[in-house]
């Protein structure tokens, strides 16, 4: 094997589809790109969600004078009721899942809501004793809420049990769907990165038929006359991938680090060292993707 | 040396065989012309001793390898041992002289240092001295048949295949070629050469192998181009074939 015949075939080959060398560049790079931002999306779902489920609690909804009749058929919840809600969270029964849980009173959820909705014409129609009453529960383990849930249901003086993981649930749902629209666009885009590689380097074989013609008879093994194209598209896809690398590194480093994380202080976003993670894979995926499409393309184009 | 024995090649889509049940040998050291008329199968006959194709049935032996059954990652490795030059040369026109007689032994993995001693030899030997470093193009037609000689016997091969070698040529520029395979063949190679070439074939008096409409018609040793009537139309178009050398002659 002579190493630089094979170095000067590849940049032969490359120098004479330089137009389509760039665009299997171009395409590798946005495609990957897309994996790439795709995957830290996915990453910084699950961050949020480690986050945001933590501090999740369990709301027990005391009865109002205004709740619905059939939850609260008695109207407000009175203190013997309140008393037994707060018995029954300390019982040795539900202690073992809770971490720990307080009390808002009417004045307390006032104020909360009139914080929330300052500004809002509504917050005038609200008195304080429309506003339940609230135990506010966080528990050890906030994939358990199920047991706060069946044991206060329906139990006097209890208008309904919240967890407030439904209410993330839907803001993670929508992130997923973007990220899994965006894995979408990426597949689609990987396919014509496929296409056009194989592409490429038919035309790269087409326009050097004569040397390969005299290879194969003066007996050049397959592998030597497949390996530069093999190379070329690998080389091509290589470039386009570290591209696509240093995009998401950039990304990460510029837009959630620079500006998302100093912007909204309270949430935990990707780092460098997450990206670092997505990086070589996005390489290592160029390289592998690109090797296979070339062989394949090369080894249907080049029979003995 | 090459051993095919009752050989039918029936291409996709044509009514008549290529090949119809041959069978021929050929003996270390012989030198045959494979004559024939266009289409009467000695170029189905060369593209299976290069295992270019494989028979519909019968089998094809060379050098020792059994064509039919040999796997395809063997393939490159029977070629080295064979020798291949065509009428229309194809040189590689980007490199020099030198560089595409190297070129052959780069792809196969020869190292540098016997490429080196190699390629100047093998060039001498043509007649090539002097012009190692000229393109395919600043050459003639029977400098660039050297060329192809030079590569296609750099690597000391068994057999020799030539495909009308002097097909391009005027008669001249042939009678240096012929004298060329002639000493290759005297230095132990096997040479099979397919040919229209009526003066050449009877000037050197070896075995001919005649075949008509895809079966051997004659085997004979120290034979001639024996023309017929059926044999008419291809000696017309190798007529005008020649013609067209004449003027290429010219410019050398």
């Amino acid at each position: 094997m002579r190493f630089g015949f094979v170095l000067g075939e590849i940049g032969h080959g490359l120098r004479r589809n330089v137009s389509m060398v760039i665009s299997v560049i171009l395409v590798t790079f946005i495609s990957l790109t897309f994996v790439g931002t795709a995957s830290l999306l996915q990453l910084q779902i699950g961050q949020m969600k480690n986050y945001w489920y933590d501090r999740a609690q369990v709301a027990v909804y005391l009865c109002t004078d205004v709740s619905p009749s059939d939850a609260c058929p008695q109207g407000e919840a009175s203190t013997d009721l309140k008393t037994a809600v707060e018995d029954k969270l300390k019982s040795s029964l539900l202690q073992p899942y809770i971490k720990h849980f307080y009390f808002e009173d009417h004045q307390q959820a006032y104020a909360k809501f009139e914080q929330q909705f300052a500004g809002n014409s509504v917050a005038k129609y609200v008195s304080p004793t429309q506003l339940n009453e609230t135990f506010w529960v966080s528990l050890k383990d906030a994939n358990k809420s199920q047991i706060i849930t069946e044991s206060f249901s329906g139990m006097a003086g209890v208008e309904e049990v919240k967890d407030q993981r439904t209410y993330l649930d839907q803001i993670f749902s929508i992130l997923n769907a973007a990220s899994l629209a965006a894995i979408g666009i990426a597949a689609l885009m990987l396919v014509s990165a496929v296409l056009l590689i194989s592409t490429t380097i038919r035309l790269s074989a087409f326009s050097r038929r004569r040397e390969i013609g005299i290879m194969r008879l003066v007996g050049a093994s397959n592998f030597y006359i497949q390996l530069p194209f093999i190379l070329e598209g690998v080389v091509a896809a290589t470039i386009g991938s570290a591209l696509a690398a240093a995009a998401v590194l950039s990304v990460v480093q510029f837009f959630v680090q620079g500006y998302l994380a100093t912007r909204l202080p309270f949430t935990s976003f990707v780092n460098l060292s997450d990206a670092f993670l997505v990086a070589p894979a996005l390489v290592v995926a160029g390289i592998l993707l690109s090797a296979i499409a070339s062989g394949f393309a090369i080894r249907r184009y080049l029979r003995i | 040396m090459i051993r095919i024995e009752s050989v039918t090649k029936q291409y996709k889509g044509s009514s008549r065989p290529a090949l119809n049940n041959v069978s021929l040998e050929i003996e270390k050291g012989d030198f045959v012309f494979l004559v024939g008329a266009s289409g009467s199968g000695k170029s189905s006959l060369m593209r299976l001793m290069l295992r270019e194709d494989i028979p519909t049935s019968g089998s094809v032996h060379v050098l020792g390898e059994n064509l039919v059954g040999i796997p395809s990652r063997r393939i490159p490795y029977f070629r080295r041992k064979l020798g291949v030059v065509f009428q229309d040369f194809r040189l590689l026109p980007s490199k020099t002289v030198a560089q595409n007689v190297a070129f052959s032994l780069e792809v196969i993995g020869k190292s540098q240092a016997f490429i080196q001693e190699a390629v100047p030899d093998v060039l001498a030997m043509v007649g090539l001295e002097g012009k190692a470093d000229r393109l395919p193009s600043e050459l003639s037609g029977g400098e660039q048949q050297r060329v192809a000689l030079a590569r296609a016997i750099v690597n000391k091969p068994a057999v020799l295949l030539a495909d009308e070698p002097t097909g391009n040529l005027d008669p001249a520029t042939s009678e240096g070629i012929m004298a060329l395979l002639e000493r290759i063949n005297l230095a132990g190679t096997t040479v099979v050469m397919a040919t229209h070439d009526r003066g050449i074939v009877d000037r050197l008096q070896k075995r001919v192998v005649e075949m008509r409409e895809g079966e051997i018609f004659r085997d004979q040793r120290s034979a001639g181009y024996i023309k017929t009537q059926t044999d008419s139309h291809p000696v017309k178009s190798w007529n005008l074939s020649i013609g067209e050398s004449w003027s290429l002659g010219g410019d050398e």
